[in-house]
């Protein structure tokens, strides 16, 4: 099997739907689930004489989105009608943008293992979501609570070249929606979806081979395994002597394979013309310049910061920029004290450990930020002890209390004071004579056992370097 | 405008038709006429002239993003022919 | 025959009371709609209902509109909360709307009292109302011919006195139309200036929705009802209203009018072109300047018409699939089945072929020959108006190149129809307002109509003209007697 020969072209359309409060025609909910048909209105179910207005704030948002994906924005904008038949559209027709698109041109970069790659933006547009579909026995019901919903689509580029690539761009393209505030991207609600296009030729040929759609995926591990498999299957066609047809595949998690949609593929007509009831949209520099001061400060920026300025490993920097929840958490925090690195440990090592994944991207921490940068300059000024530290950590977890006075109401300061670790260490090496005389002997490793003591003795509140170095110091003139 | 049948069996299905054969005969001689009729604006040569989708001079008309109530879902579905489980009711979609 | 006008005076003179008014309009459609078919639906009950809580109102001292009382008939594609709105077609026979259009809002506010639905072409595609899924509505003037279409029936209620008022529906002429066929005043205002919302979509950027009424103040009180922008439409013009019967009595001298000679030649009648020319006359009679002028691209405005008009309705009708309202076909056992047998069951055949057309239109590889040059076109014939409109202040052709025609007389040629539109649709291609008004009668005793052009929202100068004809104008006027 000639793998290796061949490269695998992937394009991504990736739609996500924008978390504004009503849909895009009418001021129906956007809030998820609901009784069937409960969050619809003549507008989005496409009643006679019913007619769209525009939701300022779609524009807004996709705009955002494509600032932040560094496209160029079309100044001049309109609506197009996507014209077909299918339950889910009440209306026939889809109200999407054609030859105008909002946004177009753009990149994202992607990190894969050190090395950066770039993913090119084609286009991003707005676009209102269908109705659903529920399959029964009999028959086939249909919800319209989901039509009408704003969505975005982010088509890219055939660019992409490995399953692993796919994932390493939905990744980072969901965690800069999530950055703009634009989606909550959540794909379990449906409100990230991607179709992925997949096609393969020989290394060194210029021209693209035919490419199979699989749509609505919604899970990256789904679109990753499915963009695997579909360059498998079409390399071992093709390698059989067979073509590729041009056709929508499904991915079947279960079985692990893609299945062909169609067995009499009908090339769409969608007839696109524009829509006649809506009016163009037309942006302003004013209005560019407005949205993209409104976007947070974006992850690549933070990530440099963190490492350039912070201290922090680019590691530990990529775990806290994951999500603009825990980032600007982390951001907080630090306002609390001057060791960023202290702030970063304490959430990587106490936090992350506490939380599941959906806790840890939303940002759902039971200590205010500003109590955890306290807690950090605890540290950081040697006022307690990293043990002492993780005892007012779990008290914090349960009760949020301000560290400072956790330390001070339970007595927990460090002890550094000189006379008063001196007094003690002698009694805790008059204490042990065995650990004593193995140390004197040679074996340095036995100073750790008085280490262990000490701390008993001070409840671990003595300071661990001071402690070591005055035990050293004592028993070291003692040899 | 010369059209087959063929055309007018693809057009009717993209716009979901159903049409009888004599239908579609008729159909055929008529949208020969008319087309004979609409080929005018061919003949007419055009240049540097922007299309016009609508005559009213007025960009960016939004709505604010506020939330109103929802139709009540008996008024919404009342007039579909068939409805089960508060949803509308199709034949099964084999998808 | 009382006029808006005087109906008005006479409610809120409390001379007469909304019942009695409603019952007598009520008794003539009794007398007279079996004869001439306009109507679709009348709800005595609910009109008694209507016009008792109006007399109600005004006894208990309540200040009320201008047109409080006042009956109004409305044409079957405008959306009727709880009233059955079925655009003349088996598609909507018992389709409930659960929403007003916006202009039915605004008549409700008014206390406006709604007699019933009017009769029409299926889905607003015809111009005789031969069209309709449910009946033929006659001309009043002589039930052997067409009252004209779409707003057949809305231009017949008037001229057979059923209502003193009715709201049409103008795509392409269908108020104007019918208008001069039945001797009426018919207004299509400027594109923008009368909310779609509410009104079933034919071709969204060619519709608009306008009065028809027996005298040209009544038109304007009608069109101060209904005007203004609506947010629920975003093709809504942001305009001021401003009242419309106000400068009706203004001096005309000086005023000029513009007379397209592509509009007078070959294809329009002798008698019409007499009538409308002698028209032209009394309005230089009047003060006004009449002179020649030239519309070259009268003779593609139709074929661009019937272009946008079938592409943007053969997507508009394509909701009409039985799954959420109106007819489901019985004879289906996919989902492929259940769309065509409905749609093929529930559309006429006027309308099966503007959405073919429309379709054809759109489709791959015509869209640019088809669509998009008609929308070329369309920029074409509205800077021709702009140009004219520079120099004059209204323009003046036929509403019609004929008086109606005989029922089943040109329905084996769909162009020859079309053709009917030649005068009407260059005005809805460019947005601007008109208005058709009775400029004499034929020799068969048909009405004649005229069709005054203005440029964009300025709905002001034509009424203002047609007004000083109406009034003081030497024309042949005629009383109407039904069968």
């Amino acid at each position: 099997m000639a793998y290796k020969d061949y490269e695998i072209v992937i394009g991504l359309e990736v739609h996500s739907e924008l978390k504004t409060k009503t849909k895009i025609f009418c001021g129906c909910t956007t809030e998820f689930g609901g009784e069937p048909n409960t969050h619809c209105c003549p507008v989005c179910t496409g009643m006679p004489g019913a007619l769209p207005v525009l939701n300022g704030k779609v524009v807004d948002y996709a705009i955002k989105a494509g600032l932040a994906t560094n496209c160029k924005i079309n100044q001049v904008s309109k609506q197009d009608r996507k014209n077909y038949f299918y339950p889910d559209s009440p209306k026939a027709y889809q109200t999407s943008q054609f030859d105008l698109p909002l946004c177009y041109e753009g990149f994202v970069d992607i990190d894969l293992d050190g090395e950066t790659k770039r993913v090119g933006i084609t286009r991003i547009h707005i676009e209102e979501d269908a109705g659903k579909l529920n399959h029964e026995v009999n028959g086939t019901l249909v919800d319209y609570n989901r039509c009408g919903i704003p969505l975005i689509e982010i088509v890219t580029e055939p660019d992409i070249r490995s399953a692993k690539e796919v994932r390493a761009f939905l990744m980072k393209l969901r965690t800069l929606l999530l950055y703009t505030d634009v989606s909550d991207c959540r794909m379990n609600e449906g409100s990230l979806r991607c179709d992925v296009n997949v096609s393969v030729r020989k290394y060194g040929e210029e021209e693209l081979g035919t490419r199979t759609e699989m749509k609505n995926i919604n899970s990256f591990n789904f679109a990753v395994k499915a963009a695997e498999y579909e360059a498998k299957r079409q390399i071992k066609l093709i390698e059989s002597g067979g073509t590729v047809t041009q056709e929508t595949r499904r991915w079947d998690e279960a079985k692990g394979v893609t299945i062909s949609m169609r067995s009499k593929e009908e090339a769409h007509d969608y007839r696109y013309f524009p829509a006649p009831d809506l009016m163009p949209i037309v942006t302003s520099d004013e209005k560019i310049e407005e949205l993209r001061s409104s976007i947070p400060e974006l992850p690549e920026v933070r990530l440099l910061r963190y490492t350039n300025e912070d201290g922090l490993s680019e590691y530990d920097a990529k775990l806290i920029v994951a999500s603009p929840h825990l980032s600007n958490y982390f951001d907080e925090a630090c306002k609390q004290t001057k060791n960023k690195k202290a702030v970063a440990n304490l959430i990587i090592s106490e936090v992350f450990g506490r939380l599941n994944e959906d806790e840890k991207e939303e940002g759902i921490i039971p200590i205010h930020s500003t109590n955890l940068g306290k807690l950090a300059n605890l540290l950081d000024t040697g006022i307690i002890s990293s043990s002492i530290a993780k005892n007012i950590f779990a008290t914090m977890w349960e009760t949020d209390k301000n560290p400072e006075n956790i330390v001070k109401d339970e007595g927990l300061a460090q002890i550094s004071d000189d006379s008063e670790l001196r007094l003690m260490a002698l009694e805790v090496i008059a204490n042990n004579e065995k650990p004593v005389q193995d140390y004197i002997e040679g074996k340095d490793a036995a100073i750790q056992s008085l280490m262990g003591q000490m701390m008993k003795l001070t409840k671990g509140k003595a300071n661990p370097k001071m402690v070591i170095d005055m035990l050293k110091g004592i028993l070291d003139e003692r040899k | 405008m010369k059209i087959t049948k063929a055309q007018v069996e693809h057009v009717a299905n993209l716009a979901r038709l159903s049409l009888t054969d004599e239908e579609k005969e008729s159909m055929t001689k008529d949208m020969e006429m008319i087309l004979e009729f609409a080929d005018q604006i061919n003949a007419y040569e055009i240049k540097d002239v922007n299309a016009t989708a609508n005559v009213m001079p007025i960009n960016n008309v939004f709505r604010e993003d506020v939330v109103i109530p929802s139709m009540d879902r008996e008024k919404l579905i009342g007039n579909a022919a068939s409805t089960a489980n508060g949803c509308f009711s199709v034949p099964k979609v084999v998808e | 025959m009382k006029s808006v006008a005087e109906l008005a005076k006479q409610l809120k003179a409390k001379e007469i009371s909304s019942v009695e008014v409603a019952r007598d309009y009520l008794k003539r459609i009794s007398e007279v709609d079996n004869l001439v078919e306009a109507y679709l639906l009348v709800n005595e009950d609910r009109v008694l209902e209507a016009a008792q809580a109006v007399d109600a109102k005004r006894m208990a001292g309540e200040t009320l509109s201008m047109l409080a009382g006042v009956p109004i008939s409305i044409k079957d594609n405008i959306c009727t909360d709880g009233v059955r709105t079925t655009c003349a077609s088996k598609m909507l026979e018992n389709f409930v709307p659960p929403y007003d259009a916006t202009v039915i809002s605004k008549i409700k506010k008014n206390d406006m009292i709604m007699l019933g639905k009017l009769n029409m072409d299926e889905f607003a595609m015809g111009s005789s109302t031969e069209n309709s899924a449910f009946k033929i509505t006659k001309n009043p003037w002589n039930l052997n011919y067409v009252p004209g279409g779409s707003s057949g029936g809305s231009a017949a209620a008037v001229a057979a006195l059923m209502t003193p008022l009715a709201l049409g529906s103008d795509t392409g002429g269908s108020i104007r139309q019918p208008a001069s066929y039945c001797g009426v005043v018919g207004l299509k205002p400027t594109y923008g200036r009368v909310s779609r919302y509410g009104l079933i979509a034919f071709a969204s950027s060619l519709d608009q929705i306008g009065p028809l009424a027996n005298s040209v103040e009544d038109v304007a009180l009608a069109l101060n009802v209904i005007g203004g922008h609506d947010q629920l439409d975003s093709t809504s013009a942001p305009v001021g209203m401003e009242d419309f019967t106000e400068n009706l009595d203004n001096d005309i001298k000086g005023k000029r009018i513009g007379l397209p000679k592509e509009f007078f030649g070959e294809g329009i009648s002798d008698e019409v072109k007499e009538a409308v020319l002698n028209a032209a006359k009394e309005y230089e009679k009047l003060g006004a300047i009449v002179e020649e002028v030239s519309f070259d691209l009268s003779n593609l405005s139709l074929p661009a018409y019937y272009l946008i008009s079938s592409a943007e309705a053969s997507s508009n009708l394509a909701r009409y699939d039985g799954i959420k309202y109106g007819y489901r076909t019985e004879n289906f056992d996919s989902l492929l089945a259940l769309y065509k047998n409905t749609r093929d069951e529930g559309f006429g055949k006027e309308v099966k072929r503007r959405i073919m057309l429309g379709t054809y239109a759109l489709s791959s590889g015509y869209y640019d020959a088809y669509y998009k040059k008609a929308q070329q076109v369309r920029t074409l014939i509205m800077e021709e108006f702009n140009e004219l409109f520079k120099t004059y202040d209204a323009l003046l052709t036929p509403t019609s190149p004929t008086t109606a025609f005989g029922i089943g007389a040109k329905t084996d040629n769909p162009v020859e129809m079309y053709l009917t539109d030649i005068c009407t649709v260059p005005i809805n291609i460019a947005g601007v307002p008109a208005i058709s008004l009775n400029c004499g009668f034929d020799s068969k005793g048909l009405p004649i109509g005229m069709q005054l052009i203005g440029k964009a929202f300025d709905e002001s100068t034509i009424l203002n003209l047609a007004y000083q004809y109406e009034q003081y104008a030497t024309y042949e006027k005629r009383n109407i007697t039904i069968g």
